[in-house]
């Protein structure tokens, strides 16, 4: 019993009463000291004494930018193993499996860029080549093609479809998304943007092209397609808000989606990541409407991506989730 | 049965069972990696002794590869299963290559078939040797030294080749249409392999000296510790 409360064996414990009142009840404080070593080098990078026990790894990564001001915390990763998982921003010192002397592992993540700046220029990108396709910009097609219009009526709808698809992503990138962390590294808006703005400029240039040949099935098809495709997207839309509303202004915390009164959301009784399955089911629509070989390759290596990002966030949920509801497949109902 | 286990429970048979699959190819998967380097070795040497046996025969180059061509052929399509092992990312090229010059005659007498050939022939009876007597456990210093060196001037000596190859199929891939398709069609797509051949050709700019560096830096990593033994000694 005495042992445990950090005072000495003779002295006389002060009762609290006959002290000065002070703002807070004073407690026995014990600083920790935290040292950052490289995680390749084990080199002392930065040596931090008086840190607060409830200091939390942000505010660490706040005082080791001063030491190092190249390093701002969004490219740091503090892990308490050179090989480990990284450490969370809110991560409580004491609550760490470290002793008073706390030693961390440093990783520079590389030059950081924000979530909102990569999604607005990759979906930027594609809204924008797509018109100049449409309106058949010179250079693109042969001269005496310049500045017309396609005499199909589906070139129009399949530029009104791609055009809204792309305004609802930016809208949403800057109105709904809450996202949970704040950058990425940099090298990550070089590959997207290819990724995105090529394929876009491969499929407008053959739907827009002179030569195009619309659906075989004609006006039954593209009717089929259109109405896929705006199911789809509304039901994308209305996945992304109720994602929202689960998750509180300015937290990042993490909660078990259920379907809500919008009947676009009961598919979370099978599907761990609606989302995708409805970008699926509009893709697949476009392709239908425009029957267009390059718009399936599109829809088939983004499927092949989502697929992967649907099982990693379903392996998540089950991680984190002891009740995750056992019926819900990650992005198709019963099969993927 | 429930998929997941119920609350309270904890998750740690779970992580048991991903971590034992993460262990190194079991004894199956070695005996195929062994058998499948081993006939590659074999199928490269042949080719290669075809090669020398038929020069000798003919006394000039020319016609080399129809010598060669089946056994060629048949391996090479081999490497396509490379895939199961590890992917290398100037197959891609070189079946490119190997697709043309396989289809087009005129370029089959091309000196740049026969230096492309034959440095690939060296690289992969080496390559191949070194993978088998690796998965044995058993791998030969001079293996490992000839892998690491011999790069420095069959790599550059099989680019050239192949390139020139190329350049040299470009007049008859674009007079023939070979392998293209055209609009209008009703899945609205079209492939101009004359154009792709020359993306291709661009394409070894960036990616053969990534590749060759690479090697390099391989090379300092295998080779470099044995020359500090040896110092200590």
């Amino acid at each position: 019993m005495l042992k445990s409360t950090g005072v000495g064996f003779m002295e006389k414990v002060q009762p609290p009463a006959k002290r000065k009142p002070a703002k807070k009840a004073k407690k026995a404080v014990v600083f920790f000291e935290v040292e950052i070593l490289d995680a390749k080098t084990k080199d002392k990078l930065c040596f931090l004494d008086k840190v607060e026990p409830n200091a939390t790894i942000g505010e660490i990564k706040s005082m080791f930018h001063k030491n190092h001001p190249q390093w701002y915390p969004a490219r740091q990763s503090i892990r308490l193993d050179p090989k480990g998982k990284s450490l969370k921003d809110e991560d409580v010192l004491q609550h760490l499996p470290v002793g008073t002397t706390a030693t961390f592992y440093f990783r520079d993540l590389g030059s950081q860029i924000s979530w909102v700046t990569v999604f607005l220029t990759e979906y930027t990108g594609p809204l924008v080549i797509y018109l100049m396709f449409y309106f058949r910009v010179p250079f693109i097609y042969a001269p005496k093609y310049d500045f017309t219009t396609s005499k199909h009526w589906v070139v129009h709808l399949a530029c009104m479809c791609h055009s809204f698809h792309y305004m609802k992503r930016l809208l949403e990138t800057l109105f709904v998304h809450r996202f949970s962390h704040g950058t990425m590294p940099l090298r990550n808006i070089f590959k997207n943007c290819t990724y995105y703005w090529g394929f876009a400029a491969w499929m407008a240039y053959y739907i827009n092209h002179p030569l195009y040949t619309p659906p075989i099935y004609g006006e039954q098809q593209i009717r089929l397609a259109l109405i896929l495709f705006l199911f789809c997207q509304i039901g994308n839309f209305s996945i992304h808000i109720a994602l929202r509303n689960l998750r509180p202004p300015g937290s990042k915390t993490r909660k078990i989606p259920y379907p809500t009164k919008n009947p676009f959301t009961w598919i979370f009784l099978l599907v761990s990541c609606p989302n995708y399955t409805y970008e699926l089911g509009s893709w697949l629509g476009f392709t239908l409407m425009t029957q267009c070989l390059p718009v399936a390759f599109f829809t088939l290596v983004g499927f092949i991506q989502m697929t992967v990002w649907a099982k990693g966030k379903h392996r998540s949920y089950l991680k984190e989730f002891r009740d995750y509801p056992p019926l819900r497949s990650p992005i198709l109902p019963f099969i993927l | 049965m429930a998929a997941t286990p119920a609350p309270g429970t904890s998750k740690g048979a779970h992580s048991d069972v991903t971590g034992r699959r993460k262990k190194g190819p079991g004894a199956l998967a070695t005996a195929y990696l062994v058998i499948y380097n081993v006939v590659m070795t074999a199928g490269w040497l042949v080719i290669a002794v075809g090669l020398v046996r038929a020069y000798l025969a003919r006394g000039s180059y020319h016609g080399l590869y129809y010598s060669i061509e089946k056994p060629l052929k048949f391996f090479q399509t081999g490497a396509v299963l490379e895939v199961t092992t590890c992917a290398r990312s100037w197959t891609d090229a070189s079946l490119c290559v190997f697709c043309l010059v396989s289809v087009s005659l005129q370029v089959q007498s091309e000196d740049s078939v026969l230096l492309f050939v034959t440095a690939w022939t060296v690289t992969e009876i080496i390559r191949y040797s070194f993978y088998t007597f690796s998965l044995l456990n058993h791998l030969p210093y001079l293996i490992k030294w000839a892998r690491y060196t011999f790069f420095f001037v069959l790599y550059p000596m099989g680019v050239t080749g192949e390139l020139l190859t190329i350049y040299a199929a470009l007049p008859h891939a674009q007079k023939t249409g070979l392998y293209s398709v055209t609009l209008p069609n009703k899945y609205n797509f079209s492939f101009d392999y004359h154009s792709f051949l020359i993306i291709v050709m661009v394409s070894y700019i960036p990616l053969f000296p990534q590749l060759y560096f690479h090697m390099v830096r391989q090379r300092k990593k295998v080779l470099g510790h044995t020359e500090d033994y040896s110092k200590v000694e």
